[in-house]
This record gives C-alpha cells, structure tokens and sequence, in this order.
C-alpha cells in the first residue's frame, strides 16, 4: 500500500467532486435544505384543527360549550355557521375538519337532567386525523359535562366523589412532545444515505463508463488504493454534513442534545462506512451510472426514509415490515440518534444498535472489496 | 449538367452551433450515379454536413438540395428520397436479420405490395440469403455492414448517405462492399460517402477534402494528388535514419522531411533535380544512402500539404 | 487470441495490425496486465505480467483506446495524478512534463480542462500522461484513429523519438496503411498470427506485383481484365482498377492490348508499389478474392 498512490486517488475525487455543480450541491445545499424541510414543514401534532360550529339555541350554557372549543388550541373555530348546508358545503370542500352541532333545546334538555346529545360532524378521509378531532372533542365536551354535573351535584348540596382512578402522565425525554425533536435527528440517516451511498455508487460506475478505469488498472494502483482512496473524500464529507446537520438541529430547532460527541461520531461513523461500502458495491456491481444512482435510492434512501424509524414508528408497522427494519441499517442509526440525542445514552449502553451498525459495517466492507477486485480482473 | 442530374447541390452552407463554425461555407454539385466522398478527420464537420442533407439540422445560411428538395423548406421530401447509413451501421443488434429489414420497410414506407420483394432484392444483394433469422448482434462485421446497407435502399432511393460505413472492418469485406456500392453507382444512384480514412477515398470517383468546417479541396483522387501537392516526393532509404532526418530539414529544396518506418519521405520541387541533389547531400553529411526514388503521394500527404499550409504550422492542433 | 507468440525489441516500433475483431486489443490488454490470459505468459521490460504485475506495470504504459483522461481536471491535474501512481518524484515530474508539453506544442494549455481540448490534443496528452514515468514500453490501442493527419504525424514523430531513446513501442492500427510506418509488423486475424516481418519483408513476400489501371471508366476495364491470367485479385477504386498480378511487365503489355482492341479507354497503366492490404487480402483469401468475412 503506497500512500502516495492513495492520495492520488483521493484527491482527483475531491476535485471531481467541487468540479460537479450536482455533486457540489448535493454536499452543501441538501443537508441544510432537508433539516429546515423536516424541522418546519413536518409536523406530526394535530394544532388549530379548523372547525364550523352551529349553536342552534345560542344561549348561555351553549355559548359556554363553545368557549371551551374556542379557548382549546386544537381547534380553531373559523366560522360560526347558520344553517346545515353551510357545514355541508365546508365539510365537503375541506374548509372544515368538523362541524359542531348544538341543538336549540339544549339548555332546555339540561335543567331537565336527561342526557343531552350534541353533534360533531367529522371529516374522516384521514382516519388518523378524525380519530384525534374525535378525541379531542369528547375530552372537551366531557369536561364540560363534568362540571354541569358538578354544579347540579353543588347546587342540591351533595359531596362529589372524585372519580376512582386518575392517571398521571409524564413524557419522558421530549416533555412537550414536540416532533420536531425527534424527526430533526432522523434527518442524519437520510442525509448519509444521499451521501454516503447514492454520490459514492456513481464513482467507480463512472470510470467504467467514461473508460478511465481500464487505464487505472494498467498503473501500479492497487485495488484496495483505489477504494479506499475513492471512499475517503466521501467519508469526510459525510461526516462534516451530519456536523452541519446537528448543529443546525441543537442551536436552530432547539432539539436537546443530552449525550455525547463520541457517542455520536461513533454510530455515525459505522453507520457512513456501511453506506459508503453498500454504495461501492452498487457502483461496482452496475458500472453504469444511470442504473448505479437508481439502485442506491431504492437500496438506501427510501429505506432510510421510510422504514428506519425516522418519521413513521416501527411498533405501528406490521409485523413482516418490522422484521424488514432489522436488515437496515438506518434502522439502528436512528434509535442510536434517538437515544443520544433525547436520552443521552452513553456508549457502553448503546451496544444494541452499535454492535448491528458494526456488523454492517464490516460484511459490506468486506464484499466490496472482494467484488471491486474480481470485476478487475 | 442539367438540373435533373445535380442529385446533391450545396451552396455556401453555414451552420453554427452557438459561435462555434461546424460548417463553415461549403459549396459543390453532385452528379446522378456518382460516388462522391466527403473525406476529413473526425470534428471536420462531415458528420453535421451529412445531418444538414438529411433534413435533421437546419442551416445556419445558404441551401442546400437533395433530389430536388430544399433540405430546410422540405426536409420530409428530401428523408423519403434518400437513404442513410451510419456510423457502427444503427442495426437493432437483437432483432433478427429479417425484422431488421421489415423494420426499416416500415420506416422507410415501401408500399405494401412490394416489401417482400424489396426484401428479397436487399437479402440477394447483400449476400445474406438463406440468412434471414440470424440474431443481427451475433453477425460478423462484414454481414452487418452489407446488411445495414441493404436496410438503407429498401425503398430505391437515388441517393444514399454512407458515414463512415467501413470502419474497422476487415480489407476483404470492404472491397466487397465498394462493389456493392459501385453496382448501385451503375445503377444511377448517387453515392455521398463521408469517411476520415484517407485510403477509403480511394474508392470515390470525386472527393472534397474537409478541415475544420472548410473544403480545402475537390477533384478525383488523381488530380490532388498531381495538382495539391506542391512538388514531389522522394523515398530515401538511408542509415543513419535520425541524423539524415535533421540534417535533411535545411537541404537543397526540402520542403518537407518525415520518418516514415525505415524510411524518410521528402517532399522537393522536382524528382529528377532532387534525387541527385539529395543523394549528394547526404553522403557529404556522412549518411548512408541505399535508395531514393519517387513515389505517389498518398491523399495523406495531399491533406497535410494543404492543411499544415493554412494553418501556417504555428497553432498546435 | 489463438496461441500467439512474438517479440518486440527495445527501440522498435512493433505494429499489431489488422480489422476489428483481429485480437489486436485483447493482446494489448493481457500485455498490460489488465486482462489475465488462460494460456501463456507474457514478459515486458523483464517482468512476468502475470506474477509480478505491479513490477512490470511500473516499466509499462498503456493507452487505450477510449484512454484515461479526467475531462474535468486540468492538463496539470492529469499529469500529476499519473505521475503519482508511477511514483514520480514532483521534482522529476516537473522537469519531465515541461519536456514532454513543450515537445508536443501544449505548454500554454498547461491549466486547461482536459475536455475542453482539440481531439488531437488529448491524444498527445494521453501520450504525455503516458510517458511521464519514463516507461522501457509503451502500449498503444490505435492511438491515431481518427485523428487529422496533421496531429498524426505529430504523434509519430514523438514515437520515433522514442524509439531513439531505447523505448519499445506497441502500437496496433486497424488501418493497414499505418503499418508501414512501422519497423516490424504482425498482421492478425480473427484471433490468428498471419505474419511477422518487417513492412518491406512483407511486400516482397507477396512475390507478385502490382498494377493500377486509370480510366474513366473503370468498370468497362474491371469487365474486359476480370478473367484474364495471372491476376490474383483486382479491386475497384474511384479511378481506376488496381491488380496484383504474377508477373508486372507481362501482363502489363498484355492488358494494354486487351483494352484497346475492345477500345475501353484508359490512361495509364503504371506498376505500383504493393500496399500491404494487398498481402494482407491475398493471405487471407489464399490468393484469390473469396467469399470472405
């Protein structure tokens, strides 16, 4: 190994690289526009649902109703309607989530102390959604209902019994439940994945393509200088993005940092030399870059999207996909990210998700570079 | 020449592609039945003329006709008059011999009626009978290249395109080839022939030498060859070779000295003068000469005489 | 590639010729240690390719024919690299590729892009990235195709050059022409030696002569000549008819009577030098023109 010829080779990548406008983009502009795009664009918390309300009696117990629906920060109310068809029309063109329904023998039906029914409308083409509206607006009619009953109890001079069990919630880790927190750490296994496996599979298919790699091979240069020699420059400049990245994640979004650099930069590490090697592999294996860039996208970034847990939780998947995750490895890097970031895990405690990630790391490593010298031959 | 017998007229045809000058005012006429070749290195603009004459590029300025259709007014008119060869013969390299040629039958609109006539002719010319369900991809160079040419002239045009049609195809198949082409020359059809390959210029009856978008040159073979060069060349066989080349760039009347193998080629104003001249020369230079006779120049020569003098030799190419 | 076996001196311009198809870019390929052959060996500058690849790859060089240059790094940038991989030192590089650019006329083009260069400037910059480690051998899979004659001989008067130093040169070429540029030459054919000999040793191995007819008419003489005796082959050129024949003087006077009892006009026969496509068909077609492919 000659660390002349090594350098060699990492330096004409780099400056392949910073020749490329696309590369060079890929490298500066997208970590920075995937961690706004996920911090402020996404959001998993359902706020200021837009609702319609229809108080058919409009008197002071059903105003009272209304406040509560008005005060909540899960609703907003746009438009207080006056008939049917407006809730119709608003429900079917989507300017409302749900309609509120009071009827105009509401207070009537109160005093009277039978049960009192009121109707919400809800849009359910997203079940998720309507399931949480459904939610929200039991909980607050509940409380109304409880504090009538409480007043009625009053008002005939009964002690109120506190209903058996109460539950008393903490969150952990991410008190204000906030998913942006955990999302904008997410964003690091998609970004390497970019990096580390679709700008890595191009390199060695272009040199096949544009014919430089059969002159390679007629120099002295080993294979071995060759890969490691190309997977340098990448190696860096992952690590400098998801640098980038969490800085913008800590002092931008506010997302906690509670664990360790060292933690980080080792998960990271293995996680980008799995990556890097996959991407070798696929370049090697396609020598075409056309193929080479569509077979990492489908092999890492979608992956790394959709199934490691960075925006949709694995517990809620079915129980094949599951299984699935545990062959990914940005499945690991995620709940490592996870746990360093929010939970502050030191590293001898992240043996669970470091030991894969190593694993990962050594297999693809090794078949790389036993692919990349037979194809040479 | 009547009007009717001008097959291909180019007149002061420019193209530009930004303000780079592919084709830089090339004007000449065709006749009917004429194999003509348009001969220059590749980035000459050979290729681009061809595209202007096909109908697939537009001129930048001046026109040009095929078979009487203006190639920037009528460009479909002039596609359904000509057929095209291309480079590395544009055969569907996983369809059979006989889809290759219905293919293009389709393409080319031969009328119904008498495609698997066509097909025959084209299958018998080419020497391909017997051939039809042969993969094309698995085909020896030699076929594909007959095979190609027979898929250009399924509709009987008058004129045909060949560019660059015998790259690196075996000596043999390439003169059966020019026979082909020479039967269809007989037969009236025009024959426009763009190659870099001095030696296949041999093959056309007229040639026009391109560089760099200009025509540095038109005539036959013969005639550049006696008139383009500026005087005559000499073979020297002599020993030893590197020192004769040097002391040879200032002789009597050298106007030009090359290695050429185990031979020097010099180019002097005349053969007889030269050779005693030179022999002279060199003996008194302490090299040993064992031959100097003249030779033909081969249309090599012809091309560098003319290019290497109007680039005045300075710019490096 | 069938069972071949040659030799090439140091100072020599060794040409593997023939059509595409012939093995010429195989055997370069397994001489450069790039493709591994299933029989023989193959030794360059004193080193077994096959044992000692990286030992002789470091006294070798070779162009391919699609060759190496990074379109996007400078002509500096591609020097450099190379020059690294061979191990030359960055002061020898210096004194090295300043020789070389100025040699090929491109020293003004030192921080120019590669892509953006003439076609016959890559070349001479595939030949300068080749030569800057000062190889015994150079192996080259037709460097010149292509390209305007003008740069053609550029490059070979570089070659020459070369030779003079000592190096050996393996060129091949599809164009049977370039083969009497060079000092020996093998000429190959679906896989198989033909003939190895100097361009000279060829020809008059063809121990037949050769005559060119020019005519106006050239396909009124090929119809009278066809099938007159002695011929081996004649071929068709734009205008004439050229003929290997077994004796030149005989059949000379010969054919002049033929063609003017049947008034075909002409206006010379002269004797020509043989090419060596002429050798080359009348090996190939066992002296006459056969079916061929």
């Amino acid at each position: 190994m000659r660390w002349v010829r090594l350098t060699a080779v990492a330096r004409k990548e780099v400056i392949h690289i910073i020749r490329d406008v696309r590369s060079l983009s890929i490298v500066v502009i997208m970590p920075v526009v995937l961690v706004l795009f996920f911090g402020y664009g996404v959001s998993l918390d359902l706020k200021h649902l837009p609702i319609y309300v229809y108080d058919r009696e409009g008197s002071e117990q059903s105003q009272a109703l209304l406040k509560r629906f008005q005060s909540s920060d899960y609703f907003e109310i746009v438009r207080v309607a006056n008939n049917y068809s407006e809730l119709v029309k608003a429900l079917d063109d989507g300017r409302a989530k749900m309609a509120f329904v009071i009827s105009s023998d509401f207070s009537e039906n109160l005093r009277a102390g039978g049960t009192v029914s009121v109707q919400a409308l809800v849009d359910a083409t997203d079940d998720n959604t309507a399931n949480v509206i459904i939610g929200y607006t039991q909980a607050l009619v509940q409380g109304y209902s409880s504090d009538v009953q409480l007043e009625w109890l009053q008002r005939r001079g009964q002690q109120v019994q506190p209903p058996p069990l109460s539950v008393e919630t903490r969150t952990w880790y991410n008190e204000n439940l906030e998913s942006s927190a955990f999302i904008v750490p997410g964003v690091l296994a998609v970004v390497m994945s970019v990096i580390g496996a679709f700008l890595t599979s191009l390199t060695v298919a272009r040199e096949w393509e544009r014919g430089t790699m059969e002159q390679l091979i007629s120099t002295p240069v080993t294979p071995l200088e060759i890969m490691l020699g190309k997977l340098m420059p990448y190696f860096l400049v992952g690590l400098f993005d998801a640098g980038v990245c969490v800085v913008l994640a800590i002092f931008w979004f506010q997302v906690p940092f509670r664990g360790t650099v060292m933690a980080l930069l080792i998960s990271s590490a293995l996680f980008l030399i799995a990556l890097l090697c996959l991407g070798f592999f696929i370049s090697v294996v396609t020598r075409n870059q056309l193929a080479a860039s569509q077979v990492a996208l489908v092999a890492t970034f979608l992956p790394a999207f959709l199934l490691s847990g960075f925006l949709f939780a694995i517990e809620q998947m079915p129980q094949f996909v599951r299984l699935v995750t545990r062959i990914l490895p940005a499945r690991y890097y995620v709940s490592s990210l996870k746990m360093i970031f929010l939970k502050g895990t030191p590293v001898a405690m992240l043996y669970s998700q470091l030991v894969p990630l190593a694993i990962f790391a050594l297999v693809l490593a090794a078949l790389a570079t036993r692919v990349f010298q037979k194809s040479l031959v | 020449m009547n009007t009717a017998d001008r097959s291909v007229l180019i007149d002061s045809l420019v193209k530009r592609f930004g303000d780079f000058t592919a084709v830089d005012h090339i004007s000449l006429e065709t006749r009917r039945g004429e194999i003509f070749g348009f001969l220059g290195p590749n980035g000459a603009g050979k290729s681009t003329t061809i595209r202007v004459l096909c109908g697939l590029l537009r001129p930048t300025s001046g026109r040009a006709t095929v078979a009487g259709f203006d190639v920037a007014r009528e460009p479909e008119s002039v596609r359904q008059h000509i057929g095209y060869m291309s480079q590395k013969f544009s055969l569907y390299n996983d369809l059979k011999v006989i889809e290759n040629l219905r293919l293009f039958a389709g393409l080319y609109n031969v009328p119904r009626d008498l495609v698997d006539e066509r097909i025959a002719w084209a299958l018998e010319m080419a020497n391909l009978k017997g051939k039809e369900a042969r993969m094309t991809g698995t085909l020896p160079s030699g076929w594909k290249q007959r095979l190609a040419l027979g898929c250009a002239v399924l509709h009987r045009p008058p004129i045909i395109f060949l560019d660059e049609p015998t790259s690196g195809v075996d000596p043999i198949s390439r003169r059966q080839f020019w026979d082909l082409i020479h039967q269809m020359a007989a037969e009236g059809v025009t024959v426009f022939v763009t190659t870099h390959y001095m030696e296949e210029a041999e093959y056309c009856n007229r040639l026009a030498m391109i560089y760099r978008g200009k025509m540095v040159a038109l005539g036959t073979p013969t005639e550049l060859k006696q008139k383009s060069m500026k005087g005559e060349l000499l073979l020297i066989e002599c020993e030893p070779l590197g020192v004769a080349v040097e002391t040879l760039q200032g002789g009597p009347g050298v106007l030009d000295a090359a290695v050429f193998g185990n031979a020097l080629h010099v180019l002097v104003p005349n053969a007889g003068v030269g050779t005693a001249q030179l022999q002279a020369y060199l003996v008194a230079h302490e090299v040993q000469v064992s031959k100097i006779e003249p030779i033909r120049p081969s249309l090599e020569d012809v091309f560098v005489a003319l290019t290497s003098e109007r680039e005045g030799r300075k710019e490096p190419v | 590639m069938e069972r071949l076996s040659f030799e090439v001196y140091p100072g020599e311009i060794f040409g593997l010729v023939g059509p595409d198809g012939a093995g010429k870019t195989t055997t370069l390929r397994m001489l450069a240690g790039v493709m591994t052959p299933d029989q023989g060996t193959a030794t360059v500058a004193g080193f077994d390719v096959g044992r000692d690849p990286e030992g002789a790859k470091y006294h070798l060089s070779y162009m391919p024919q699609r060759f190496g240059l990074y379109e996007d790094l400078t002509v500096d940038e591609n020097i450099r690299f190379y020059a690294d991989l061979f191990g030359v030192s960055k002061a020898q590089r210096e004194l090295r590729s300043g020789q070389l650019l100025r040699a090929a006329g491109m020293t003004e083009f030192r921080g120019r892009m590669a892509g953006k260069l003439s076609g016959g400037m890559k070349q001479k910059l595939g030949l300068i990235c080749a030569l800057i480690h000062r190889p015994k051998v150079i192996l080259l899979d037709e460097p010149t195709t292509g390209v305007d004659p003008v740069s053609r001989r550029d490059f070979w008067r570089i070659l020459y050059e070369l030779t003079a130093e000592g190096v050996a040169v393996l060129t091949s070429t599809a164009y049977l022409d370039e083969a009497e540029r060079c000092h020996r030459v093998a000429l190959l054919h679906q896989g198989r030696l033909l003939f190895c000999d100097t361009p000279a040793h060829l020809k008059a191995r063809l121990g037949k002569g050769v005559l060119a007819v020019t005519s106006p008419d050239p396909r009124r003489v090929r119809e009278q000549l066809q099938n007159a005796e002695g011929i081996s082959s004649l071929v068709l050129t734009g205008d004439g008819v050229h003929i290997v024949v077994d004796d030149v003087s005989r059949r000379m006077a010969e054919f002049q009577a033929r063609l003017k009892q049947a008034q075909v006009p002409f206006d010379q026969i002269q004797r020509v030098t043989p090419a060596i496509e002429d050798l080359f068909v009348d090996a190939v077609s066992g002296g006459k023109e056969g079916e061929g492919a």
